[in-house]
């Protein structure tokens, strides 16, 4: 469980506009990279590309590649579907199906696939998956209620359960907690620490103290104005990019002087 | 001088937020001076109720805007005035809707009966009509067959239509990408909204009387023309449907590697799916009236027809239309208008069902949220 | 090449494909019918075109029998626009922005259940409870404003003519228009409301500033669905209108509808009448198509405007 991702050149479109502009990074299993920058810098769309939710867009296209353990996401023959049951992603907004019981979330990437599985694998399941998003003690006695019920933080740990149950390589959160008081907040930064024992994570945010209370490795992503492509400016480690930043840019960021 | 104000004998109405306006009891007695007056004037011209309602009726709107003028000023006196001509609008609108639905209860109630909802026309004529308004006895013959045209073409409709529609539904929201053949489709699903009924009944009369042999008409055909007024509105609801159902759950779906047609399945119609079946329901409501389809289509007959695929076949409509316009005696119409409001009555509570379950349906299988 | 993310992808996508195509399939369908009812329709009316003209109904050719009900169809639609439209505007305007909230979804819920009353029951209501109850009023007006062309008497002694059966169309339509116009009026954004009334202005005001320009495409698209439905409406007519020539006067018998003309006519026609009917029919398509074009561009054309996309 947990794999590398090398990313090699990557441009990002929509349409005919660059997007993101000429990406290299790589980041290692079993770690927290953390994407910052302002806004419109390109840091979602380029998290997107990493499991091809960008795909989901309409005219947005890559060139380049991403490997995952050595093997290219935009490779002939590779189905992105396959891509994304290895790569899970967790968004901006808690979106729990409102269909669904928080039992029939947390089993949702896999019976909606129609894997068959018996009941007390799934019971089994839906306790492991809780239990490592920190949800299981204040869920476990109401599974079969809607999982649209549950506060906003807990709704976005059912999220991630219901990532983490389809036993990803890589789990991706866009902003996972811009949406959440701070209290919410802080559980799902806790989460993250421990998930990362298992799991490649990259997270992406807004907040700069969050970047550098969770993250191994920090990355920052930056434009040089309207309508000018996004470029990743500096990667390195967390502690040297807040302390000692190599790039003017960089620095003036996390110093709070723009953004 | 400021003391006389402070101390003058009603301080609350000197406050500035308060001056100018018109005490509660002001419209009530304009409501009350135009009903006297317009009383006068409509004896003036020989008094009628409706004259009197009416004159009184304009009388208030008139004097309300001048009255709140002299008081409130001209902005407020316009606000009054727009606010009463709509409430006289809504009251208008009313009077003919209380008058069908009280017209066809009155008129419906007394001609049924078990007898009505369990025989057919099937030898009933005019020398029967005549000999039970001579007798005095109760009004034979029913709707049976109607109600049974009516079920089966509904059905058949429904079960060509509800797929087509979603289908295409789904075209339009999940896989199109906005070009030309969508663009396309949507533009001919709106002229197809604008269809009269009338011609989506003559163009399967058309349609199959080239294949079988002009003037071929069966329930089937019937079917048709109603599949054909019923798709653009199944497309159009689910459209609708379709499109309220948030992105991020798709998006979730895509992201735990489902795939589109199983999160098409599984999680976008399901969210959706109370929205869908209230919409079918309500499309179901507007094509089980018509009428003039089914008349040039399925024809009309007096005895039952279980088969759609051979023979004529009357509904409700077609039957209420033909005992209002060829009742079956000429010389006695009363048994006719009879079993046609009779129809109505039945016509109009099924329709009014099929609302309710619509309701019910959008209730009941909306998308929970635990509160 | 083979390696963890190409496998198993071929038997998965087969699923999308056929799922993707049956979608296409349907929509295409929508396609094929409407060209088939056009097709149809014409295939069926050509005879009419190519016949001599003195074998068509009246003896003069097929234009000089259609125009007439053309016309009448159009009096008929234009006297329930009159009517439904500022009702219909007025009664949407009340339950979204004047009545009181727990009453207002009541009556849009009545409105609604009105939307779905058969035609063929107005048009019962029509010749048993409005006729009668018009023909005072007729009376009335032949006499003191007879010298209008459209009340020009002796005035109708059943009721059953252009103007009972434009009422008839009219209270047919009010639900359209009022519950279409509602949902827009009800859509307008809270925040323009309250900017409006922060500004300090009246209801009639915040109406003016910020519910039209929101809803006018709606409105207009709702005034013209209206208009399609009283266009193409059959069974009210035919059985309020007692028909005849055109005649401007619409207090008397007279005039006709195409749809009504088709209903009446159909049950008992054959050879070059039913065509006739079918080529009348074809005109009526071609009326409620322009309408519903018209429509859509004034839609189009609004729309960057209102904010409503």
């Amino acid at each position: 469980m947990s794999k590398r991702i090398d990313v090699n050149d990557l441009n990002v479109y929509y349409g005919n506009f660059l997007a993101v502009e000429g990406v290299n990074i790589n980041i290692e299993p079993k770690s927290v990279t953390a994407f910052i920058g302002p806004s419109g810098c390109g840091k979602s769309t380029f998290l997107r590309t990493l499991n091809r939710m960008h795909e989901v867009l309409p005219g947005a296209r890559v060139e380049g590649e991403v490997l995952l353990d050595g093997e290219n996401l935009y490779g002939q023959g590779v189905d992105p579907v396959t891509v994304r049951s290895q790569i899970g992603m967790v968004f901006q907004r808690p979106n729990p199906f409102p269909t669904m019981s928080i039992r029939d979330n947390v089993l949702a990437g896999v019976k909606l696939n129609n894997k068959r599985m018996s009941k007390s694998d799934a019971d089994a399941l839906v306790e492991k998956s809780l239990t490592g998003a920190n949800l299981w003690n204040e869920v476990k006695d109401r599974l079969d209620k809607p999982g649209s019920g549950l506060s906003g933080g807990q709704q976005q740990r059912l999220c991630i359960a219901r990532a983490i149950a389809v036993k990803p390589e890589v789990i991706l959160m866009d902003e996972p907690c811009s949406a959440l008081d701070p209290i919410s907040t802080l559980a799902i930064e806790d989460l993250i620490e421990e998930l990362k024992n298992e799991y490649t994570v990259v997270i992406v945010t807004h907040n700069m103290q969050q970047a550098a209370r969770v993250s191994d490795k920090t990355a920052f992503f930056n434009i040089a104005g309207t309508g000018k492509p996004g470029k990743l400016i500096e990667y390195n480690e967390t502690g040297l990019i807040f302390s000692n930043p190599q790039e003017k840019a960089t620095e003036d960021y996390v110093s709070g002087r723009f953004g | 001088m400021p003391q006389l104000t402070t101390t003058s004998p009603a301080p609350v109405k000197r406050n500035s937020l308060t001056k100018n306006q018109l005490p509660g009891w002001a419209n009530w007695a304009v409501l009350a001076g135009s009903l006297i007056l317009g009383a006068a004037l409509s004896t003036l011209i020989g008094f009628n109720v409706i004259a009197w309602a009416l004159i009184s009726a304009a009388l208030f709107v008139i004097a309300g805007y001048f009255v709140t003028l002299s008081v409130e000023g001209g902005r407020k006196a316009k606000d009054r005035f727009v606010t009463n001509i709509i409430v006289a609008a809504f009251i208008v609108a009313l009077l003919p809707l209380v008058s069908v639905i009280w017209t066809v209860l009155a008129k419906g109630i007394p001609g049924l009966s078990m007898g009505f909802l369990t025989t057919s026309m099937n030898g009933m004529t005019g020398a029967v009509d005549n000999a039970s308004v001579q007798n005095g006895t109760e009004v034979l013959g029913g709707a049976y067959h109607a109600i049974v045209g009516t079920v089966l073409i509904t059905l058949w409709a429904t079960i060509i239509s509800v797929p087509i529609g979603l289908l295409a539904a789904v075209y339009l929201v999940e896989y199109s990408k906005g070009g030309a053949l969508s663009r396309a489709i949507t533009f001919f699903v709106d002229v197809m909204t604008g269809i009269p009924s009338i011609v989506a009944g003559l163009f399967a009369a058309a349609f199959f009387g080239l294949m079988f042999g002009p003037g071929t008409r069966t329930g089937f055909i019937a079917a048709v023309a109603l599949t054909v007024l019923m798709i653009p509105v199944v497309i159009r609801s689910t459209e609708e449907m379709l499109k309220i159902v948030p992105n991020e759950l798709r998006e979730a779906a895509y992201a735990l590697g489902v795939r589109k047609w199983r999160t098409i399945i599984k999680v976008v119609v399901p969210t959706a799916i109370s929205g869908i079946a209230s919409g079918v329901t309500l499309a179901i409501a507007r094509v089980i009236g018509e009428t003039a389809p089914i008349l040039v289509t399925a024809g009309f007959v007096n005895s039952i027809n279980w088969n759609v695929f051979s023979g004529w076949m009357a509904t409700l409509p077609t039957f209420i239309y033909r005992q209002l316009m060829n009742p079956t005696s000429p010389t006695n119409v009363d048994p006719s208008a009879q079993r046609a409001w009779a129809a109505a009555l039945i016509l109009i509570v099924f329709v009014m069902l099929l609302n309710l379950i619509a309701r019910l349906i959008a209730r009941i299988f909306a998308p929970k949220t635990g509160r | 090449m083979s390696n963890t993310l190409t496998e198993g992808g071929a038997k998965g996508r087969a699923g999308d494909k056929v799922f993707s195509g049956l979608t296409l399939f349907a929509g295409c369908l929508i396609l094929v019918v409407l060209f088939a009812v056009a097709a149809f329709l014409i295939l069926q009316a050509m005879p009419t075109f190519a016949a001599d003209p003195a074998k068509i109904t009246g003896g003069e050719g097929f234009w000089v029998y259609i125009w007439p009900i053309v016309i009448g169809t159009l009096i008929a639609a234009v006297i329930a626009l009159l009517i439904a439209t500022p009702v219909g505007i007025g009664v949407a305007l009340f339950i979204s922005h004047f009545a009181p909230r727990k009453m207002a979804q009541g009556l849009g819920y009545v409105v609604d259940l009105l939307a779905a009353i058969p035609s063929v029951v107005y048009g019962a209501w029509g010749i048993a409870v409005l006729a009668p109850a018009l023909v005072p009023v007729y009376g009335w007006l032949a006499e003191n404003a007879g010298w209008i062309p459209i009340f020009q008497g002796p005035a109708s002694q059943t009721g059953k003519t252009m103007l009972t059966a434009g009422i008839v169309l009219s209270v047919m339509i009010l639900p359209i228009i009022t519950s279409l116009s509602r949902e827009i009026f009800l859509q307008t954004p809270k925040l323009h409301e309250e900017a409006a009334l922060a500004m300090g202005a009246t209801r009639w005001e915040m109406i003016r500033m910020a519910v039209f320009p929101f809803a006018r495409a709606g409105v207009i698209s709702a005034v013209m669905l209206g208009l399609g439905r009283a266009l193409g409406e059959t069974m009210a007519v035919a059985l309020v209108l007692s028909s005849g020539a055109l005649i401007p006067s619409l207090i008397k018998s007279g005039n006709q509808t195409i749809a009504a003309e088709i209903a009446l006519n159909f049950p008992e026609a054959f050879g070059l009448r039913l065509s006739e009917l079918i080529a009348a029919g074809l005109i009526l398509f071609v009326i409620t198509l322009a309408v519903n074009m018209i429509a859509r561009w004034i839609i189009s054309r609004h729309k960057e405007f209102s904010g409503a996309n």
